[in-house]
C-alpha cells in the first residue's frame, strides 16, 4: 500500500479543484459559516497565550489587581518582570537565566546522541543483510509502546548504585555531583528516544532507491562509505524532522529531568523550575507569566522557523505507521 | 540584582565535555567502520594472493562480514536500549511484586492495594475520564477545524494558530491555563474565566479546587495542546483524497453534509484511527499538566502522577512499580487494536 506522502500546503496554496460552477456553488454554500466558526476557534485557541504574553509585560501591581484585558484601555508596559525573573538575585525571583543554560546543556547532547545512533541503526536494519534483521526491527519498533515510567526506578538505581551480578561489580555507581548529573539526563533521554528515532529514520532510509545502493555496491563501496556519502545527504530532511521532535520533547520534558537532574539550580531545566514556582509561588503572576514566556520562546522560534520539517516528520511518523 | 556569569561556567564546561564525547564516540565509530573493512579487505587480498600462489580453492565468507558490519552499526543502539529500556522494564515488573524496599516478595499485594485503596481507585477513575475525553474531543476539534479551513484563503495562518500550542511545554501550557482559571476573592478578577462568569452575573469560583470540575478543566489543557496534532494529520489525509472522487460526488449534486459523511469520513478513517490511538497513549501517560496545575491534589491525580509520588516521593518502590506496569498493560490493547486495523487495511 503506497500512500503518497501527503504534502501539506504551507503558504503556497493552489486550488486544485476546478473553478467551475460546481466549485463556486460549493464555496458559496459553506464559506460564510465556515469562516466564522474557524475564526472563533482560532481566537479561542490563541487568547490564553496572548493573555499570558500581555500580562508578562505589565507592572506587578497591575497584574495582581486587574485583568490583562484592561491593558488596552490603560496601557502600562514594562520589561521589569523579565529582568527580575531572569537575572534577579533573590531566591524568590526565579533566577531563570541559570536554568535557561541548564535547559540548553541538557537539550543539545540529548538531541545529537540519539539521532546519530538511530541513523546508524536504521541504516543497518534497512540495507545490511543479516539473519534476524526483521525480528530485530520489530523488537525495536515494539519498544515504542513501553511507557518510560517502566524504566525510571531501575535506571535511577543503575546510576546511583551501579551493577553487581553475583557479588561482582560489573559497573560502579556513577556518583555524579552537581553539573555532572547532566550526563545522566543525556543518557536517559538518549535511551528513551531511540525506538521512535530508529522507527522514523527507518521509514525514510528504507525508501531510498535500491538501485542506488546496488550501484554503489557494484562500484566496490563499503557499507560505511555508502552510509556517509549516499545515505546521510539524502536523509537530511528526515534528520531535521527528528531533530525538531527530539528538541521539543527534551526542552519541554518535565518527568525525566525531575528524576535524573534533580531540582537544584546546577542541573534543573526551566520546566522543573517553573513547575516548582507554579506550586510554591502560585500567586506571583508577574514572575510566572514572564517565566513561562521565557521557557516558551525558544521552542516557539524553532517550531515556527522549521514547521515544514516538523509536519513532514509528524506525518511520516504517524500516518505511515 | 545582577547575574553572575562565572557561576555558569562549570555547566558550559560540562556541555562541552558532552559535545566532545559525542564527537569522539560517533567519529570513533565511523572511523572504526572505515578501518575494520579496510583491514579485512587487505587480509582477504593477502589470502587471495596466497591461495592463487598455492592453488588451494578460495573460501569466502561474505555473509559473516555483513553481519559484523551490522553489529557495529547497531551496537550503540542495542546497548542503550538494553541498559535503558529492556532490562529496567523487566526489573520494574519484578519490583512490582516486591515490598517497598524491594527485599521480600509479596506476590500481587501491590496490585491488590491499587484496586482497594480509595484514593488510588479515584486516580484510576480520573485516568479513565482523561483517556475517554481527550482523544475524542481533540480529534473532533481537529477534524472540524481541518474541514473548515480546507482550501480557505487564510489556511496556512489559521492552521499555525491551532498548531502552535504543540510547541509549548505542558508546564508552560499549565501556567497559561492556570492564569485563565485564576481566582481573586475581592476586587477585579484577573482570570479570564472568572471575569466571563462575573460579567454574566455569576459568582467567581476557585475552579481548580472543585472536584470533579477541576479534572475536566485540566483535560481542557490537554485538548488545547493536542487538537493541533489531530488537525495536521487529518488535514493531510483530507488533502490526499483523490480529486476525481470528490469531483464525481460534486457532479452528483451531493450536499457538503453528505460529502463529509459519505466521502471524507470513510476516506480518512485510517488517519482518524492513528490519531485516536496516538492521543490515547499520550493521554494515559500525562503527568506534567497534573503536577504543575494541582500537584495531584483535590482529587485530580492520574496514574503517571501517582506513580511518581509513590516511587520518588514516598519511596514506595513496589507500589510505584505496580502502577507503572499497570500503565503498560493499559497501553497494550490500544496497540493491538491499531495493529489489527493496519492489517485489515493492507488486506482490504
Amino acid at each position: 500500500m503506497t500512500t503518497a506522502t501527503p504534502t501539506v500546503a504551507v503558504g503556497t496554496q493552489k486550488t486544485d479543484g476546478p473553478t467551475s460552477t460546481a466549485g463556486r456553488v460549493r464555496k458559496r454554500l459553506n464559506s460564510r459559516t465556515a469562516t466564522l466558526v474557524s475564526i472563533v476557534i482560532a481566537v479561542v485557541w490563541t487568547i490564553p497565550t496572548f493573555g499570558l504574553l500581555v500580562s508578562s509585560l505589565r507592572p506587578e501591581d497591575e497584574i495582581k489587581t486587574t485583568g490583562w484585558w484592561t491593558a488596552f484601555t490603560n496601557p502600562q508596559f514594562t520589561l521589569e518582570n523579565y529582568q527580575q525573573v531572569l537575572f534577579g538575585r533573590s531566591s524568590s525571583s526565579g533566577q531563570l537565566a541559570g536554568y535557561f543554560i541548564n535547559s540548553l546543556a541538557i537539550t543539545i547532547p540529548s538531541v545529537l546522541f540519539p539521532i546519530a545512533f538511530a541513523c546508524l541503526a536504521a541504516y543497518a536494519l534497512a540495507w545490511i543483510n543479516f539473519r534476524g534483521r526483521d525480528w530485530l526491527y520489530i523488537a525495536i519498533f515494539a519498544l515504542q509502546i513501553v511507557p518510560l515510567q517502566m524504566a525510571l526506578v531501575p535506571l535511577l538505581r543503575f546510576f546511583s548504585t551501579g551493577v553487581t551480578l553475583g557479588g561482582v561489580t560489573i559497573m560502579p555507581a556513577w556518583d555524579l555531583v552537581d553539573e555532572q548529573k547532566f550526563a545522566q539526563v543525556w543518557f536517559a533521554h538518549t535511551c528513551f528516544a531511540l525506538p521512535f528515532a530508529v522507527f522514523l529514520l527507518h521509514n525514510f532510509i528504507s525508501q531510498l532507491p535500491g538501485d542506488l545502493m546496488e550501484a554503489a555496491r557494484v562500484d566496490g563501496a563499503s557499507h560505511p562509505k555508502i552510509f556517509r556519502t549516499i545515505v546521510l545527504p539524502l536523509i537530511t530532511p528526515a534528520l531535521a524532522a527528528l531533530g525538531i521532535f527530539q528538541f521539543l520533547w527534551v526542552w519541554n520534558d518535565l518527568l525525566v529531568a525531575l528524576i535524573f537532574a534533580g531540582g537544584s539550580d546546577e542541573t534543573a531545566p526551566l520546566t522543573v523550575r517553573l513547575a516548582e514556582m507554579a506550586g510554591t509561588r502560585g500567586n506571583e503572576w508577574q514572575r510566572l507569566t514572564a517565566g513561562a514566556f521565557v521557557s516558551i520562546v525558544v521552542p516557539l522560534i524553532v517550531f515556527l522557523s522549521l514547521q515544514r520539517y516538523f509536519v513532514r516528520g509528524l506525518l511520516a511518523g504517524s500516518v505511515k505507521g | 540584582m545582577e547575574f553572575d556569569f562565572a557561576d555558569q561556567q562549570p555547566k558550559l564546561l560540562m556541555l562541552m565535555y558532552g559535545l566532545v564525547a559525542f564527537v569522539v564516540v560517533v567519529g570513533g565509530l565511523l572511523l572504526l567502520l572505515d578501518v575494520v573493512p579496510a583491514w579485512f579487505a587487505r587480509r582477504q587480498e593477502a589470502r587471495l594472493i596466497a591461495a592463487s600462489a598455492s592453488g588451494v580453492p578460495i573460501t569466502r565468507r561474505p555473509r559473516q562480514r555483513e553481519g559484523l558490519f551490522a553489529l557495529f552499526f547497531l551496537l550503540p543502539t542495542l546497548l542503550l536500549l538494553g541498559i535503558g529500556l529492556v532490562v529496567p522494564a523487566i526489573r520494574t515488573t519484578l519490583l512490582s511484586l516486591m515490598d517497598r524496599d524491594s527485599n521480600d516478595w509479596v506476590g500481587l499485594r501491590n496490585y491488590g492495594w491499587m484496586f482497594s485503596d480509595d484514593s488510588i481507585v479515584r486516580v484510576l477513575v480520573n485516568s479513565l475520564i482523561w483517556v475517554l475525553l481527550v482523544p475524542l474531543v481533540a480529534t473532533a476539534f481537529g477534524l472540524i477545524y481541518a474541514v473548515l479551513v480546507d482550501k480557505a484563503r487564510f489556511e496556512a495562518v489559521a492552521k499555525s494558530l491551532i498548531f502552535l500550542p504543540m510547541a509549548i511545554s505542558f508546564v508552560g501550557a499549565s501556567i497559561i491555563w492556570k492564569f485563565v482559571y485564576a481566582y481573586r476573592g475581592e476586587g477585579d478578577q484577573i482570570g479570564l474565566l472568572n471575569q466571563i462568569v462575573v460579567s454574566l452575573g455569576g459568582e467567581p469560583k476557585q475552579w481548580l479546587l472543585e472536584s470533579p470540575l477541576n479534572t475536566l478543566l485540566l483535560i481542557v489543557i490537554m485538548i488545547w495542546i493536542q487538537a493541533g496534532f489531530a488537525m495536521v494529520v487529518l488535514s493531510a489525509a483530507i488533502k490526499a483524497i483523490p480529486g476525481d472522487i470528490v469531483e464525481a460526488a460534486r457532479l452528483d449534486g451531493v450536499s457538503p453534509w453528505q460529502m463529509f459523511w459519505q466521502i471524507t469520513m470513510p476516506s480518512i478513517r485510517p488517519a482518524l484511527i492513528v490519531v485516536m490511538v496516538t492521543l490515547s497513549i499520550a493521554t494515559l501517560k500525562v503527568f506534567d499538566i497534573v503536577r504543575t496545575s494541582t500537584n495531584g491534589n483535590y482529587d485530580t491525580s492520574v496514574i503517571a502522577n501517582e506513580m511518581y509520588n509513590q516511587a520518588f516521593r514516598y519511596s514506595e518502590n513496589g507500589q510505584g512499580s505496580a502502577l507503572a506496569v499497570f500503565l503498560f498493560i493499559l497501553v497494550i490493547p490500544i496497540v493491538i487494536y491499531q495493529i489489527r486495523n493496519l492489517r485489515q487495511q493492507r488486506e482490504g
